[in-house]
């Protein structure tokens, strides 16, 4: 038997999106044309977007289709500092690289500031750090990004706390986790902008959105054939499109299904492993992630011994040769580089079952051991 | 078994990986990531560590159809061999970095994490032979001269041996290449990988003065009269002609040579040619690769370089240190080489050479 457990990294294409993309795969018509094939494909894509709307409570118009939520969490960072004017980017220290490696590079060539809201052991913002530096400084504040919950840990975040302070600055959330998988609605929320993905909710690689304010415009990254309220150039990836619609219609992520089996994971790893210790563990999680830390291990070890007993997890963060690397969001947590690099995330999916979850469990005692004997050394 | 293949990204590794799965083991490939500035990991020209690299060694076990991962040895690397490198060079001694690293970081890191891991031992691509007898399991030269590993093989213990495979060594690298090509491996015509691997500019002079420093010292003659001024002792090699820029000829007019490196006061000594020739060697640190040597001499060959001629000596252990005698003399020994001594084609030992006479 072989058990998936990584699906904050990636899950299985639903049969409803695939279907749906095989279908919409065979058409022809640019969306963008003004003939029979084009307003059949157009029709589909407007069908799409206002299923994503609907599932997350925004206008049809504010939904933006991008290529990723990569290219969405670029778009809204860098396009709402060109947008104020101002030089004073404010993220939480826990951001995923797509958020905080444009706020990096806007310091080093647009000339901006960027603070960093620190977080606490269970890697929950700092609402009083926040508080004081809007009072300071909201006037310089660009804008601030704080992910609605956390790719490595499944932690979320006081994100409409975040807006209530915020008063007029934009507040990007990136929503790439939460969505389908925790009660999300960006009218609620009151965010300016919202980045998701459609691999992570079943749907397709290769599409994304960007969830912007109706007629609030900020500059594009692509230039083009103004399509997207002209934030994004491009033809619309239609199949894509479609079936990431597809996906979150079918509405087939069961969380509390998944809360009880991640319970069931962590109950089994606390009988196991009696040391090891869930990060974020006091906080309100997503239902699907567990983030795990084994003292006296190093988890790319871990991996390889859990790969090589077919169960697929993650190490977190690793640079782009393929070395690990101590993760920023532990680091931030209060972890040190060597119980950082001791830690592995487990990631259920809408097609998770108990049998999964049992399997893992049932090979944990060993792989810890000899993840063990090998830190020794 | 079960085994780690060490994939460098080079024809060797992968053929050697290839191999080890032919032969029925269960193989799993590792690249050993070496630079500790992950930035020199992604810049990094040639040698063994470059992202290029660790591409390549991936594309490799693809092919061969093996898991892979990358595991993180800066650290290890660093400590173990850089460090070690700078600091026999601060000494005045000429180091072997790859026999340091196969030493402290591929039989001895790596193998001892594979072996906790469940693993029974580590494949690599050197060429070396090892064969099975009343000794145990002994460690032999490769059977294609050119490219025989051996010498910087020679820093395993028995118990290393035993846990390494060498599947190159009945084969010369011409064939290796012909094999990789009917394998279908990429890595077929890539090129050898050459000089030190931490120093991917090639010029080791000026790696060491950027990071010892360039002090100017004196070169003096055998009489301590200073003869010439140099730019940090540690750059130079003992037996070395070019480069003194020394204006004084010598009495006699023959060129001189490196005779010594005086580190303490930063000295250069230089003389005549036959004040090189040394006919005994001692060695520190010996590690034996089979059954240790007593003080009784025997017959065997003395190897002092990795590419260097196999000296008939006779050799003994006085109970500290490792002793060759040599048959015809030999110049420009430099301490903190290796000596490592065969019987016929058997590697017996190593030592770290600390006394010539």
């Amino acid at each position: 038997m072989s058990v998936y457990l990584d699906h904050a990294a990636t899950t299985p294409i639903f049969d409803v999106a695939l279907d749906a993309m095989q279908i919409a795969l065979r058409k022809v018509g640019n969306p963008s044309s003004l003939h029979t094939e084009g307003r059949s494909t157009r029709k589909d894509v407007e069908d799409a977007r206002e299923v994503i709307a609907k599932a997350l409570g925004c206008l049809p118009s504010e939904v933006i289709f991008t290529g990723s939520g990569t290219e969405a969490d670029n778009a809204a960072i860098k396009g709402l500092f060109w947008k104020s004017g101002k030089k004073v980017i404010v993220i939480s220290s826990v951001e995923h690289h797509a958020v905080l490696d444009p706020a990096r590079w806007l310091v080093e060539h647009e000339g901006a500031e960027l603070i960093e809201i620190p977080v606490d052991t269970n890697g929950v913002i700092n609402l009083d750090f926040l508080k004081e530096l809007i009072e300071k400084r909201g006037g310089e504040i660009a804008v601030i990004a704080v992910m609605h919950s956390n790719n490595e840990t499944g932690v979320i975040q006081p994100v409409g706390e975040v807006v209530k302070l915020a008063g007029e600055i934009p507040v990007h959330t990136d929503a790439v986790q939460s969505f389908t998988k925790s009660t999300l609605s960006y009218k609620e929320l009151g965010v300016t902008s919202m980045a998701l993905s459609g691999h992570k909710v079943g749907g397709p690689h290769g599409i994304g959105a960007l969830i912007l304010r109706r007629a609030y415009e900020i500059p594009a990254l692509l230039h083009g054939g103004g399509q997207e309220r002209e934030i994004r150039s491009g033809t619309l990836n239609a199949p894509s499109i479609v079936a990431f619609a597809a996906a979150v219609a079918s509405n087939q992520y069961r969380a509390e299904e998944v809360a009880k089996l991640r319970e069931r994971f962590e109950a089994g790893l606390a009988a196991s492993v009696p040391d090891a210790y869930i990060n974020g563990v006091a906080a309100e999680r997503l239902p699907g992630i567990v983030n795990v830390t084994f003292p006296g291990t190093q988890s790319d070890s871990l991996l390889l011994l859990m790969d090589s007993e077919n169960v697929s997890c993650s190490t977190g963060a690793a640079c782009s040769a393929g070395v690990h690397r101590p993760s920023h969001v532990l680091l931030a947590m209060g972890h040190n580089e060597i119980t950082a690099q001791s830690s592995l995330r487990f990631s259920l999916g809408a097609n998770t079952t108990q049998a999964d979850v049992d399997f893992a469990l049932s090979v944990l005692p060993t792989v810890i051991a000899r993840g063990r004997a090998a830190n020794q050394k | 078994m079960k085994i780690i293949a060490a994939m460098s990204g080079g024809v060797d590794s992968a053929v050697a990986a290839a191999r080890a799965v032919e032969a029925g083991h269960e193989v799993i490939g590792v690249h050993l990531a070496l630079a500790s500035n992950p930035q020199k990991y992604r810049s990094g020209a040639r040698g063994c560590c470059t992202i290029e690299d660790s591409h390549d060694a991936r594309r490799a076990a693809d092919k061969i159809g093996i898991p892979f991962y990358i595991w993180d040895m800066a650290e290890e690397f660093h400590d173990g061999v850089v460090e070690n490198f700078l600091a026999e060079y601060a000494a005045g001694r000429t180091p072997n970095p790859c026999l340091r690293c196969n030493e402290k970081i591929k039989f001895a890191a790596v193998l001892d994490r594979a072996k906790a891991m469940g693993f029974d031992g580590v494949v690599t691509g050197h060429y070396a032979r090892t064969q099975i007898g009343p000794m145990g399991k002994t460690l032999h030269r490769a059977i294609d001269p050119l490219k025989d590993q051996s010498y910087v093989l020679a820093v395993l213990t028995t118990e290393q041996i035993n846990g390494a495979i060498f599947p190159l060594g009945d084969t010369e690298k011409v064939d290796i290449r012909i094999e990789a090509e009917a394998r279908g491996l990429a890595v077929a015509q890539k090129p050898d990988s050459h000089d030190i691997c931490f120093v991917p500019s090639g010029d080791n002079a000026g790696w060491l003065r950027d990071r010892l420093g360039s002090e100017v010292g004196p070169i003096v003659d055998q009489s301590g009269k200073k003869i010439g001024e140099h730019k940090g002792a540690y750059t130079y090699t003992i037996g070395q002609r070019k480069g003194l820029g020394l204006s004084v000829a010598a009495p006699d007019g023959s060129p001189r040579f490196v005779l010594k490196i005086e580190p303490v006061t930063n000295t250069v000594v230089v003389g005549a040619r036959e004040e090189l020739a040394v006919s005994q060697l001692f060695g520190e640190k010996t590690i034996w690769c089979g059954p240790a040597v007593g003080a009784a001499p025997l017959r065997g060959f003395v190897q002092v370089r990795a590419h260097g001629a196999a000296l008939d000596c006779s050799y003994y252990f006085d109970g500290e240190r490792l002793v060759a005698a040599l048959d015809e003399p030999l110049l420009g020994i430099a301490n903190g080489q290796a000596m490592v001594i065969y019987d016929g084609d058997r590697v017996v030992g190593s030592a770290t050479i600390c006394e010539s006479a």
